[in-house]
């Protein structure tokens, strides 16, 4: 198939994802850095290209409010933030999941107040990482808009019906024009066809046959509806995969829950999640053409969490170095960290596995910080081990 | 114009009996009416509060229309959400039925005057088609009696309790009704579930402007102001006779008063049977009573001013 080369930005990309997909309903409100990304979707809808109804509403919690209504009218619904804004609509967005109603979002990663800072980091959408959303993680603007376009074949199948969050970097990626495919309008559409109604039927605009949406769910029956929600999750995760495959099969472009990055024959593994990873591969790269064995572990998928595959990657290997892009504040290393750990806990030939922080607020990270941390990787397995949980790239 | 009561009478029921609601709630009572005048083809929201908790416990509902609850404050807001999703889908011809969907956001004074204000008025202003109900018992109830900005002058709540240096609330209580005429909305209306032809008058036109449109309705928790529960009724009719809530309507900006004063009934006879007001009856308190007769009658003095010059 024909695709499209262009130059565009992450926002960019993702708000085509979204026209092509032909959302029935959108309400937003801007936030930087997702701002360009509501403006260049509101500008399809303004040229006839896509006939969505725009909710231009007064803040986020009435954004992912009006989500919630819309989608339980059985409306594809789409909606976009970042930091404070996806922070005011905390309340909601664990409603969204716990109604089983697929939502996509565009969450562009932006640092939480305070102080108040406008740049990268995860500290938004990993706090929203037990709300029961999909989390996606996308390396660069290519990826965001394909899994910005798979987003709704996930969320929206029968065995899924849970809202997804597209998670890239902000700034480093949502305003950084990239060479890039697009899928033709048509293509694209048929890959993600009309909106999927819930099989059981139970839509709020079907008044013929009444349902009740968000009861009062007391110590009765609160927990069998938490635990059909936690079924859900493993199914997800092989729902993601089919999807991808398709996705691949169309596209071109093959994506798994996780990438591996020279991982065949590693003794060393970094892990980290969307645009660092990029300058960790020209890392992983030099040092591998001085003979080192390392490679990386790029999770995409983040949430539900592929724990026993990521730990399948990582066994075996001597050291491995998670590079967490958010802090838990009087926790045991980043959330990734904690994760992997985890994952690798009991595994006769799990690794040793160290934290680093880095990039908090935007703080770039140059391949100064990455070398830091392989070679401390190296340093641990010849007997000199680092903390289990440091940081990088801060000043002394 | 009103439907008749013989008439409504024979509609089924939108909310059924065996709901969890208090004796002698109002609130249940202004959405059974409500239920009853929308008729089946009505979606409702709720916002947190005693409307959701009494009808919703799962696995059961009184509702035998659409419903939908997602939090406290933002009933409007996704009853916006609902009504757009109404609207994009019969567009795009992906809703099978083409029939008129009435949508309906309910909110108490908690979820409307105060947590859910925001989300009222950003969905008033983006000119849904939608009607917004808030019944006002003047106080959070369902989280046990705390003040609101309804809550009248003087009464006491478990947050504004009655002690050696303070004797109940202070200050007045919020306008929200004018406060919605300045969205400058189509419709916006005062009414009490005791005044039933005026509410159901006043239902209809909200329900039939194409937009949106505000009802606010009196509707007297007998737990909440210490009354008996026979007078849930009775305290309604009297807060109007007493000219604490006049009954008034604004049809696209026009005031009307839809009940004038003929010998008005002193406010003293509202507030007695109303443990939450005992207080303001022992001596030293006359002062709070002159002040919230003192409010009452300055609005409604510039009510009768708006309306006149209407």
């Amino acid at each position: 198939m024909e695709q499209k080369r262009v130059g565009m930005t992450g926002n960019e990309a993702v708000a085509t994802a979204f026209m092509q997909a032909r959302p029935h309903v959108a309400p937003a409100f801007p936030i930087t850095p997702q701002t360009e990304m509501m403006h260049r979707f509101t500008e399809y809808v303004a040229d006839g290209q896509v006939d969505t109804e725009m909710m231009l509403v007064e803040s986020e919690h009435s954004a992912m409010s009006a989500a919630v209504g819309a989608a339980a009218a059985g409306a594809r619904t789409i909606t976009a933030t970042s930091s404070a804004g996806f922070a005011l609509m905390w309340e909601i967005v664990y409603v969204a999941a716990s109604l089983r109603l697929p939502i996509s979002m565009a969450l562009i990663n932006r640092a939480l107040s305070g102080n108040i800072n406008i740049h990268c980091d995860h500290s938004d959408s990993m706090g929203g990482r037990d709300a029961g959303w999909i989390q996606i993680y996308c390396e660069n603007a290519q990826e965001a808009y394909d899994h910005a376009l798979m987003s709704f074949r996930i969320g929206e199948h029968p065995d899924v019906r849970l809202p997804v969050m597209i998670c890239y970097d902000g700034f480093i990626i949502s305003h950084t024009a990239e060479s890039m495919h697009l899928l033709p309008d048509e293509a694209a559409w048929k890959f993600v066809g009309p909106k999927k109604q819930n099989p059981k039927g139970y839509a709020l605009l079907d008044t013929e046959n009444p349902v009740t949406v968000g009861p009062l769910d007391l110590t009765d029956y609160y927990f069998e509806h938490k635990a059909s929600q936690l079924a859900t999750y493993p199914k997800a995760l092989e729902v993601i995969q089919q999807v991808q495959a398709e996705y691949g099969e169309l596209s071109g472009r093959e994506y798994e829950l996780f990438e591996k990055y020279r991982m065949d024959d590693a003794e060393f593994g970094i892990v980290v999640l969307s645009s660092t990873a990029g300058t960790a591969k020209e890392v992983v790269d030099a040092y591998r053409d001085r003979g080192v064995k390392i490679g990386l572990i790029k999770p995409r998928v983040f949430r539900p969490f592929p724990n026993v595959m990521i730990a399948d990657a990582l066994s075996g290997l001597k050291a491995v170095g998670v590079m967490d892009r958010s802090a838990s504040f009087g926790g045991f290393g980043g959330p990734l960290f904690t994760e992997i750990r985890n994952a690798l806990y009991g595994r006769p030939d799990a690794p040793m596995v160290f934290n680093w922080i880095f990039g908090l607020g935007g703080r770039d990270c140059d391949p100064s910080q990455i070398e830091t941390v392989a070679d401390a990787l190296i340093g641990a397995a010849a007997g000199s081990a680092p903390d289990p949980v440091n940081l990088l790239g801060v000043r002394r | 114009m009103a439907t008749s009561i013989q008439e409504l009478a024979k509609r089924p029921e939108g909310l059924s009996a065996g709901h969890r609601a208090c004796a002698g709630c109002g609130g249940a009572a202004v959405m059974r009416q409500v239920a009853l005048q929308a008729g089946p083809d009505t979606v409702v929201g709720g916002a947190t509060g005693c409307l959701e908790v009494v009808t919703s416990i799962f696995p059961y509902t009184a509702w035998k229309l659409p419903f939908i609850h997602s939090a406290f404050e933002n009933s409007a807001a996704t009853i916006s959400g609902v009504e757009t999703a109404y609207r994009a889908m019969k567009k795009r011809g992906d809703l099978p039925v083409d029939r008129k969907i009435n949508f309906i956001a309910f909110g108490g004074d908690g979820g409307t005057y105060d947590i859910g204000f925001q989300s009222l008025s950003g969905a008033m202003e983006r000119g849904h088609d939608m009607v917004y109900i808030c019944y006002d018992n003047g106080a959070y109830m369902n989280t046990g009696i705390q003040r609101s900005s309804a809550t009248p002058h003087g009464a006491k709540t478990s947050t504004t309790p009655v002690g050696e240096v303070k004797k109940g609330r202070e200050g007045h209580r919020k306008d929200l009704t004018k406060i919605m005429v300045a969205h400058n909305i189509p419709y916006v209306a005062q009414t009490t579930i005791f005044h039933w032809k005026d509410f159901h008058k006043k239902l209809e036109k909200a329900l039939a402007v194409d937009g949106p449109a505000f009802l606010n309705i009196l509707a007297p928790c007998a737990v909440g102001w210490g009354a008996e529960t026979h007078l849930t009724m009775e305290l309604a009719k009297n807060a109007v006779d007493c000219n604490f809530w006049p009954l008034f309507e604004v049809e696209n900006g026009v005031y009307k008063l839809n009940k004038r004063k003929k010998g008005k009934l002193p406010l003293v006879e509202w507030l007695k049977p109303q443990s939450r007001f005992k207080h303001l009856f022992a001596e030293g308190n006359e002062g709070i009573i002159d002040e919230l007769q003192r409010w009452v009658d300055d609005e409604w003095e510039k009510l009768t001013r708006l309306a006149t010059q209407a």
